[in-house]
């Protein structure tokens, strides 16, 4: 592995917008080479940090270093980054060609090198043939290419993407993600990316932060994020989740014994065992619908916990069946089978159930 | 089935209303702007009567009359003038087009109001009032020599200078209103894009404003300098006798001299120019997305 360093350092962000915080405090640090993704809905403050890296906006408070140099002061047009806009920001009466061209040109890259760049630039995203067209004769995901290359031609230490796939159509953007993903490792400069899209966040990054109402959540891997969230918002906003609220009632060995007022009856449920976990802990307990199973009998296997229920829906989406599965008054779950032999013959609306899951899989969140 | 809504009556039968929505306007337009405008045309081929009358002949002398040095002088002295008006409203227009277009949208209504204002009040009595402003013992003069910067007055009134002040002071919103148009539909982003490709704010704007105004530019400047090249107030009032325009020879030669045909001539010849100019300008200021199917 390559020897790490610090690409961006972040601390203590903190932008207002009149009385409200838009970024609240926010420390992060992205390592050379990597793709950092900062996700969450419209509002969350992320563009706000993305400007104040890229330089359009002033931070009220907080520092930003790129490549160990305090940022403070430097105007956009001498800072090491590129910002690829949400809506390309192509400028319409240049061509291809000169659209490219326009950083090396102002940064006074002679002609000659300069059309070599272009063309490496353009070759990147496989666009030569298309150098003499203007801005609007191409398409959309075409345009998204020419603003990757211009900025990109410019070998910027970091590179800024907001929301650089939002205005393609589902396919383009699957595609693009690849594509964005396999480019960042052809050109080996940091990206750093804005975006509300889950899918998009966890395919692409290294790493991602989720942001909320102007603060970092958690910052950690796709995995991490996915499989071990450490707030409901983060679960609620990365993939789907099932959420049951529940009181400790005892701790035995390593099992939490949880009661939940959601469902009915003196049911129990087992846990793993959280340190922090005592008697009389309140606790909401998530679980990914992949790792639930539905069964017709109570007894699972070793070390699974299993819940009575009743089919409410079933779901046919090819390869796996979803279904609706309600638990209590207001409790339905989500759970996801795959359509292998064992599931051809699925459950059907009205079925009693059990639906059963390893007890380890369970996420625990303390409140 | 018949539609008995109240506007009925103007979608049913087509064309025929269409027409009549026309009429008025053109019969106006028709026996008003265009009947005159032939007979001056007619005119310009026509002979002069010994004491001021038309005679009903065809010739091209008139034509060839323009010719002479003095009518020359006086042409190019007005397409000079209008020119260097166009280019004061230009440099002047521009920055607070711009200052507008990039003002909060609320704010832009006053500011464009203020642009207007002067219209509120007619033309020829705001003339008088410069003509109070740069007398030689006008309020301009007064200022400057009591604030001690001259020590004697300048004279400016009935100069090519107060002439070119006057047009500037007149035709500056005809400049400021087409800038606005266009800088506004200029996406900021793009300069924030030009920014942060490493141009320097000057580069911004020749690289990206400047050109992505082009047609606003080049409408200022058609509607400042058509109608300052024939500017017949403005000159007649604050350039007196020193400075003629074509506006001023046109009425000189239809009143003064009473050569109907000669002034004809002028008048045909500066809406030819006129007309030429506008024809160009709209083939050099072609919007974007027109020029993109030809490629």
């Amino acid at each position: 592995m390559v020897e790490q360093s610090t690409s961006i350092d972040i601390t203590s962000l903190v932008k207002r917008h009149g009385a409200t915080l838009a970024v609240d405090h926010v420390s992060l640090t992205v390592q050379h080479g990597e793709f950092f993704s900062l996700l969450g809905p419209s509002g969350a403050g992320k563009t706000s940090v993305l400007r104040m890296i890229a330089g359009f906006e002033t931070p009220d408070e907080g520092t930003i270093r790129i490549d160990g140099r305090s940022m403070e002061a430097v105007p956009p047009n001498r800072r090491p980054v590129n910002l690829v806009f949400q809506s390309y920001a192509l400028f319409p009466h240049l061509t291809v060609a000169e659209n490219v061209a326009f950083g090396p040109k102002m940064q006074g890259v002679p002609r000659g090198e300069i059309m070599s760049r272009v063309r490496v630039a353009l070759d990147m995203v496989k666009l030569s043939s298309k150098e003499e067209r203007l801005p609007a004769q191409l398409s959309g995901g075409e345009q998204q290419r020419v603003a990757l290359a211009r900025a990109l031609v410019n070998r910027p230490a970091v590179l800024l993407l907001d929301e650089p796939l939002s205005a393609l159509d589902q396919q383009l953007r699957q595609e693009m993600q690849v594509e964005l993903k396999s480019i960042q490792e052809r050109a080996g400069c940091t990206f750093v990316c804005v975006t509300h899209h889950q899918e998009e966040a966890l395919t692409m990054s290294d790493r991602v932060a989720v942001m909320h109402q102007g603060r970092v959540l958690q910052i950690g891997s796709p995995q991490d994020l996915y499989e071990s969230p450490t707030s409901a918002f983060v679960a609620r906003f990365i993939g789907v989740s099932n959420e049951l609220r529940g009181i400790v009632r005892r701790i035995d060995g390593d099992r939490a014994v949880v009661q939940s007022p959601d469902l009915p009856g003196e049911v129990q449920i087992v846990l793993p065992d959280h340190p922090t976990l005592k008697e009389g802990s309140a606790v909401t307990v998530l679980l990914r619908p992949e790792r639930l199973r539905l069964s017709v009998v109570a007894q699972g296997l070793s070390g699974e916990q299993s819940l009575a229920a009743s089919v409410d829906k079933v779901l046919y989406s090819g390869s796996d069946r979803r279904y609706m599965v309600r638990l209590g008054e207001r409790v339905v779950w989500n759970v996801r089978v795959p359509n292998d032999e064992s599931g051809r013959n699925g459950f059907v609306r009205g079925d009693a159930v059990y639906v059963c899951w390893q007890i380890s899989d369970a996420v625990v969140l303390t409140e | 089935m018949k539609i008995a809504s109240p506007a009925g009556w103007a979608v049913s039968s087509g064309r025929a209303v269409s027409w009549w929505l026309l009429g008025p306007g053109l019969f106006w337009m028709g026996l008003l702007f265009f009947v005159p405008l032939c007979l001056v045309v007619v005119i310009s081929f026509a002979g002069r009567g010994t004491y001021g009358g038309i005679v009903w002949s065809f010739s091209l002398t008139n034509y060839l009359d323009l010719l002479h040095p003095l009518y020359a002088r006086i042409l190019g002295q007005s397409i000079l003038l209008a020119a260097g008006t166009t280019l004061l409203c230009l440099i002047m227009g521009f920055p607070l087009a711009y200052y507008i277009a990039r003002a909060a949208p609320g704010r832009q209504g006053i500011w464009l109001l203020l642009v207007m204002i002067p219209f509120w009040t007619n033309f020829l009595v705001r003339t008088y009032a410069w003509m109070f402003i740069l007398r030689t013992e006008g309020l301009l003069n007064t200022v400057l020599l009591k604030l001690g910067l001259i020590a004697t007055p300048i004279e400016l009134l009935y100069s090519d200078t107060a002439v070119v002040i006057g047009l500037v002071y007149g035709y500056l919103p005809f400049m400021v209103l087409p800038l606005f148009v266009a800088l506004e539909r200029v996406d900021r982003t793009l300069v924030e894009a030009a920014w942060d490709l490493y141009a320097t704010r000057w580069a911004v704007f020749w690289r990206i404003i400047l050109p992505l105004a082009r047609p606003g530019v080049m409408a200022g400047c058609l509607l400042v300098f058509i109608p300052s090249l024939g500017a017949f107030l403005t000159p007649d009032l604050l350039g007196g006798a020193r400075s003629m325009m074509l506006g001023n020879l046109i009425q000189h030669e239809f009143l003064v001299a009473r050569d109907w045909p000669l002034g004809a001539v002028i008048s045909c010849v500066l809406m030819l120019f006129v007309v030429g100019m506008m024809g160009w300008s709209l083939r050099i200021a072609k919007p974007l997305s027109q020029r993109e199917h030809e490629s």
